[in-house]
């Protein structure tokens, strides 16, 4: 009864390192529904960024086929797979990639300059909203260079959000924090997880896997193992067990 | 879309903006191109104007007609090989030319003019009182002679103001005093307004006027005449009175139909074409090397088209992460490109403005600026920066989202 938003099968994606072909993904098969927090884990090398940036329309399969929302992407060309990236998909990044130079403001603001049905006042507003959900309604004016890295990824977060996507994909986004931060961005996720918003998160760290509900594992491009949860950790309250001063 | 377009408007100025320094630099080669572009425009079309002014001030609707078979344009024979210009033809053209305001005829000598111990090499012309009129001459001092005189073959003369200087070199007035031309006398009785040296470098004012009559006589002992000067009614009827002077002249000679004229006509606006085409000449090469500014302006903003594309790989990266298409990165790259031309353009065009002002005002050079040197500048910078943004754009659009994020 829940909607599939994720549905991919038996992908395969081959790379040419010279004479080499490096088999990254050997036929995956998953789905994704709607409400889901999916953590993808496995050890370095093992694939997860592959399978996220197919799932994020940024790279295509070689072989397989894969639907997001019920659209089928295999056929889709340059232009159709930029719209998709546009309305569907919200993706987090582990090195932030904010605009140098740019209010949090401006940067929350961006996929919705490619969005044609989103007025400049509607982009505006919406960009506010996502910087308050994220807790940096009073930062909307600094730029990357005046904020911590936890913040500039609180701004990632309002920039995936703005489009309200079908799904938010976060490749290793904690990769670059300290553990309180980690904990207060897991938090942040589970708090717009808990408002109906789906996500699959890349990580390779075994704790931050403890905060979602569902978890696969990669291991040389297969998937080794898909289990749901129990007992899932909450991000907060493990946060304020921390002991006050973490140097970690 | 239109939101779209001012959006990617907006991206691109902020680029240009956030990097002000490195803009201008590159934005130098088109405004030097574009400043020079101007600059030597509107010093072809001033000396081309001023040329034609000069051409203008000798008499615009002036026509000579020469003996001689067809050479325009070429080397004049000497005049005194072919006497096939008579008075009566100067006659026939009097009585039945309706396009002519005035006619004379023309003989002229060269030698000496001596006033006591002073003397001048110059050029004495023989030529009737409407003469004058046609070459749109006035006198300072004293009058000209009279068609009587003509008819008497009279000793009299009105002198230009280069004779009068170095015959009288201490100022004494030359009216009423006799001078000689190759020793025949001549009593001077008007003095020719100053003219200045001509655009040929000739000076127009060492020159002796007398009857013609009086120089076929005393001085070159003909009985032919050399000229016949003549001005049109109008300058637009110009071109119409060479057309009848010729049919007066080829029936007055009785030429047959396939015989060539033995007489040419010259019209003033001959002259101002060969003039025009050669500073025409002049300013395509002063464009010509101005273009090549533009060029290498041109080259400059692909160059750091390509360093931004480069340097800003992973902002491409993203945005097509976040749903651009290849069409907005190449649409706000060449926006970029042609805002940093269209601006050096602009600033060019006021530098170019400046420098001609200079030159007008320090220098002296005539000069004029066109609406079209501005706006040709204009357009051909804008076209630059498409050109040679294009590349550097399409380059940009064409990256593949993935290895543009994990650029470094
Ligand atoms: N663009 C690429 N070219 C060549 N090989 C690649 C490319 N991207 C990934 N790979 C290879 O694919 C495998 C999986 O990589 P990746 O998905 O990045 O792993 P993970 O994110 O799990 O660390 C690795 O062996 C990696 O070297
Ligand atoms: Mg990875």
């Amino acid at each position: 009864m829940e909607k599939t938003i994720i549905n991919v099968h038996d992908l395969k994606r081959d790379f040419r390192m010279g004479d080499e072909i490096v088999h990254a993904l050997k036929g995956v098969s998953m789905q994704i529904k709607e409400g889901e927090f999916v953590t993808i884990m496995g050890s370095s090398g093992s694939g997860k960024s592959t399978l996220l940036n197919i799932i994020g329309c940024l790279d295509s399969p070689t072989s397989g086929s894969y639907e997001i929302d019920g659209v089928p992407v295999n056929k889709l060309g340059r232009n159709e797979l930029a719209t998709i990236r546009n309305e569907k998909i919200g993706f987090i990044f582990q090195s932030y990639n904010l605009l140098p130079r740019t209010t949090a403001l401006e940067n929350v603001e961006l996929p919705l300059i490619y969005n044609n049905k989103v007025s400049a006042q509607e982009r505006q507003k919406r960009a506010v909203n996502a910087l308050k959900m994220v807790g940096l309604g009073d930062r909307m004016g600094h730029t990357p260079s005046q904020l911590s890295g936890g913040q500039q990824q609180r701004v990632a977060i309002a920039r995936c959000l703005v489009n309200d996507p079908v799904i938010i994909l976060a490749d290793e986004a904690t990769g670059n924090l300290d553990t309180r931060t980690s904990y207060e961005i897991m938090a942040l996720f589970q708090d717009l997880n808990k408002k109906g918003k789906t996500i699959a998160f890349v990580t390779h760290e075994q704790d931050i896997a403890e905060f979602s509900g569902r978890t696969i594992v990669l291991k040389d491009g297969h998937i080794i193992k898909d289990e749901k949860k129990q007992r899932i950790m909450d991000a907060a309250q493990k946060l304020a067990d921390l002991p006050k001063e973490d140097d970690e | 879309m239109k939101t779209r377009l001012l959006n990617l408007i907006k991206i691109a100025l902020k680029a240009i903006v956030l990097n002000k320094m490195r803009t201008l630099l590159t934005m130098l080669g088109i405004i030097i191109g574009v400043a020079s572009v101007i600059a030597m425009l509107a010093i072809g079309e001033g000396s081309k104007k001023s040329i034609k002014d000069q051409i203008s001030s000798m008499g615009s609707n002036m026509l000579t007609i020469r003996p001689g078979s067809d050479m325009r344009g070429g080397v004049r024979m000497g005049s005194s090989e072919t006497q096939s210009l008579r008075l009566d033809d100067f006659e026939a053209l009097k009585e039945k030319a309706t396009l002519l305001a005035y006619v004379t005829p023309q003989v002229n000598g060269s030698g000496q003019a001596i006033n006591g111990a002073n003397n001048w090499p110059t050029t004495i012309y023989g030529v009737n009182p409407e003469y004058l009129d046609i070459k749109v001459w006035e006198l300072t001092d004293g009058s000209m002679f009279t068609n009587l005189e003509v008819r008497t073959a009279a000793k009299v003369a009105v002198v230009g103001q280069t004779v009068v200087d170095n015959l009288f070199p201490n100022g004494e007035n030359p009216i009423g005093k006799m001078i000689r031309f190759n020793s025949i006398p001549f009593k001077i009785i008007g003095v020719l307004e100053e003219k200045g040296e001509s655009n040929f470098g000739q000076d127009q004012d060492d020159i002796i006027i007398a009857p013609y009559t009086t120089i076929q006589k005393r001085i070159l002992a003909i009985d032919y005449i050399q000229a016949i000067v003549a001005s049109a009614i109008s300058e637009d009827k110009a071109e119409a009175a060479v057309d009848e002077i010729t049919t007066i002249l080829r029936s007055q000679h009785k030429l047959g139909v396939n015989e060539q004229d033995d007489f040419n006509v010259f019209s003033m606006d001959e002259l101002i074409d060969t003039f025009s085409s050669t500073s025409e000449m002049l300013t395509v090469l002063l464009v010509a090397i101005a273009s090549i500014s533009l060029l290498i302006g041109g080259i400059g903003i692909m160059n750091i088209m390509y360093v931004s594309v480069k340097e800003r790989t992973r902002e491409i990266g993203l945005r097509m992460a976040v749903g651009a298409k290849g069409g907005d990165i190449l649409v706000q790259f060449l926006i970029e490109a042609v805002l940093i031309s269209v601006t050096g353009g602009i600033i060019g065009v006021i530098l170019g403005f400046g420098a001609t002002f200079f030159i007008k005002s320090i220098l002296g050079w005539p000069t004029i600026i066109t609406t079209y040197s501005v706006i040709v500048s204009f357009a051909v910078c804008a076209i630059t920066g498409i050109f040679f943004g294009w590349y550097p754009s399409r380059k940009a659009s064409a990256l593949d989202p993935i290895s543009a994020l994990r650029y470094e």
